[in-house]
């Protein structure tokens, strides 16, 4: 009975890696991952759409991993149990249940119209940032809370200081499952609409971005605008792009999702 | 001169962690400050009752009442679905699930989670869509119906996730006590384990119904987008997200139109905000009687 409802929910799963590979996997090809786009959309490759949203996850990372870390690094190893340090958790935790197309509003007013970005790179990297700075924090936070005390004690008996422990010995045991955390948001920022909907993403610019002030396409917008804003779009790209952008999200979770199940197991302190 | 490079660091990191609430309060001041022009000219009462919303028409009317019932309608349905599937697969992994099948399985729906929601409302209209339009023999397939079965595959993920943990946090000393006193294992789970963890699997509920009303794109694509009040489940609908998120980039910028939709985030977030405020309510009270 239990195990029936499992099943229930892995075989979408299946069905639905089944059903993209099948009529996504002919349109994939060399040229379909290098070239424009051509007849609005109706022909030719997603090149820009993916190095697109290489970009804009790229930045995001830049900016959301070091806050992310010393943010966690202060939560584990400094905060005292204070009204400022519940405050900091509450937040983080309502700032990953805030709706994604809410972090979109927030940076077209902060970003796009306030500091004067415009629709670019710069505001989308930003907005991705702030929609993973929660993620890479309770993943960060896991990780140097598997340290062991013993570890710490050991460092500050010596006679280390704080800051000389925290560097020299909790951030380089931590280190993995830092990384693992960080590809977890990279997936994520990767996979988003929203938030770049009116931050950056270009419905059709078949060319590539020369600074961080220019739009770019992105892979997720480029599906949704192929699957219902373009008519007769072939629904072998549409399936290809589909396939392109579930492979690149799933792949990076599953990576981080071994690796960091491994260092589970393998650190027993 | 050490002692003062330790200080300065820990003040550096105080005030980095700073930000996340700096974010926070920041979101909060940009929805209101851009929402508020709104109200000089609607009324509080026209916005939430006001069953009308036709931003583009003249006069223009920002009735949100259609969308948020609209929201309620795909929200509550898609909780439905999740609820026994998530429940239910949180007890198979934390009860009787052997190790082996167990890692496979909370992998296996960590990686559901993390599939774009893009690629879902894709999946949602090529095949969910017209599912539900031949086996209802429905004009169209997109639906408030078909929007709540393919959200329920995003609710699952929550739900199992965080009810295993509730159920995990139940002492073992319970289930074998029950099970030392002859109750069957299916006794023990109905009658020990789910009321024991109640309350984690209410958090993990509410948080699953967070994050079903706060889902954009799937909605946007597999709802049918009709702004006006629903009168059945197999009918289209329009969301509060789907609406920011489709009519945003029509809008001019300083018009009411562009004030309305800062408002209906505003709506949003305030949603948001109390149901993570409730469910981490519950969660503490989880952690203070284990």
């Amino acid at each position: 009975m239990l195990t029936l409802c499992g099943l229930i929910v892995i075989a979408p799963i299946v069905m639905i890696i089944g059903v993209l590979i099948v009529r996504g996997a002919p349109a994939i090809n060399i040229e379909f991952l290098t070239q424009m786009p051509r007849a609005g959309m109706k022909e030719g490759g997603i090149f820009p759409a993916i190095v697109g949203t290489v970009l804009l996850v790229t930045g995001a990372v830049v900016v959301a991993v070091p806050l992310g870390v010393t943010c966690s690094i202060y939560i584990t190893e400094y905060a005292r149990d204070n009204l400022f340090t519940r405050l900091v958790r509450l937040s983080i935790v309502n700032l990953a249940g805030v709706p994604s197309v809410v972090f979109g509003l927030f940076g077209l007013g902060l970003f796009v119209i306030f500091l004067k970005f415009g629709s670019s790179i710069l505001s989308g990297s930003l907005t991705l940032a702030f929609l993973i700075l929660p993620v890479i924090i309770t993943s960060s936070e896991e990780a140097i809370k598997a340290v062991p005390m013993a570890y710490r004690e050991a460092a500050l008996a010596l006679g280390a200081t704080r800051l000389r422990m925290v560097v020299t010995v909790v951030l380089p045991n931590a280190l993995s499952g830092i990384l693992t955390g960080s590809i977890l948001g990279v997936s994520r920022a990767a996979g988003e609409t929203a938030p770049i909907l009116f931050t950056v993403a270009a419905f059709f610019l078949p060319r590539l971005p020369h600074s961080i002030f220019d739009q770019v396409m992105a892979l997720p917008y480029h599906l949704y605008i192929i699957s219902t804003q373009v008519p007769n779009v072939p629904d072998e790209i549409k399936y290809g792009t589909a396939l392109v952008l579930f492979a690149l999200v799933f792949g990076m979770n599953l990576v981080a999702i071994v690796i960091r199940n491994r260092i589970r197991k393998q650190k027993r302190w | 001169m050490r002692k003062l490079k330790e200080i300065i660091f820990e003040k550096a990191i105080a005030g980095m962690s700073f930000f996340s609430i700096a974010i926070l309060i920041l979101i909060l001041i940009f929805l209101i400050n851009s929402s508020i022009p709104l109200f000089r000219t609607v009324s509080l009462k026209e916005f939430f009752l006001s069953s009308l919303w036709r931003p583009i028409s003249e006069p223009p009317k920002f009735g949100i009442l259609p969308l948020i019932l609209g929201s309620l309608l795909v929200t509550f349905g898609a909780v439905i679905i999740g609820v026994p599937l998530g429940v239910g697969c949180a007890v198979y992994i934390a009860e009787v699930a052997g190790d082996r099948a167990r890692e496979y399985f909370k992998v296996l729906v960590e990686l559901i989670a993390g599939i774009p929601s893009v690629v879902l409302g894709f999946i949602g209209m090529v095949i969910v869509s017209s599912w539900v339009r031949n086996l209802f023999d429905l004009p169209t397939g997109l639906t408030a119906f078909t929007g709540a079965v393919t959200l329920a595959f995003m609710v699952v993920p929550t739900i199992a996730t965080l009810s295993e943990d509730a159920i995990n946090a139940v002492p073992k000393d319970y289930v074998a006590a029950s099970l030392a006193l002859g109750a069957t294992r299916w006794q023990t789970i109905y009658r020990v384990v789910i009321p024991a963890s109640a309350s984690g699997i209410f958090a993990a509920i509410l948080l699953g119904f967070g994050r079903a009303i706060g889902e954009t794109m799937v909605v946007m694509m597999v709802c049918g987008n009709a702004a006006v009040i629903p009168h059945g489940f197999f009918e289209p609908v329009r969301t509060l997200t789907a609406t920011i998120a489709s009519e945003m980039g029509e809008t001019v910028r300083g018009s009411n139109h562009y004030y309305a939709l800062f408002a209906v985030g505003l709506v949003l977030f305030a949603i948001s905000f109390c149901v993570n405020l409730i469910a981490d309510i519950f969660l503490r009270r989880r952690r203070g009687g284990a």
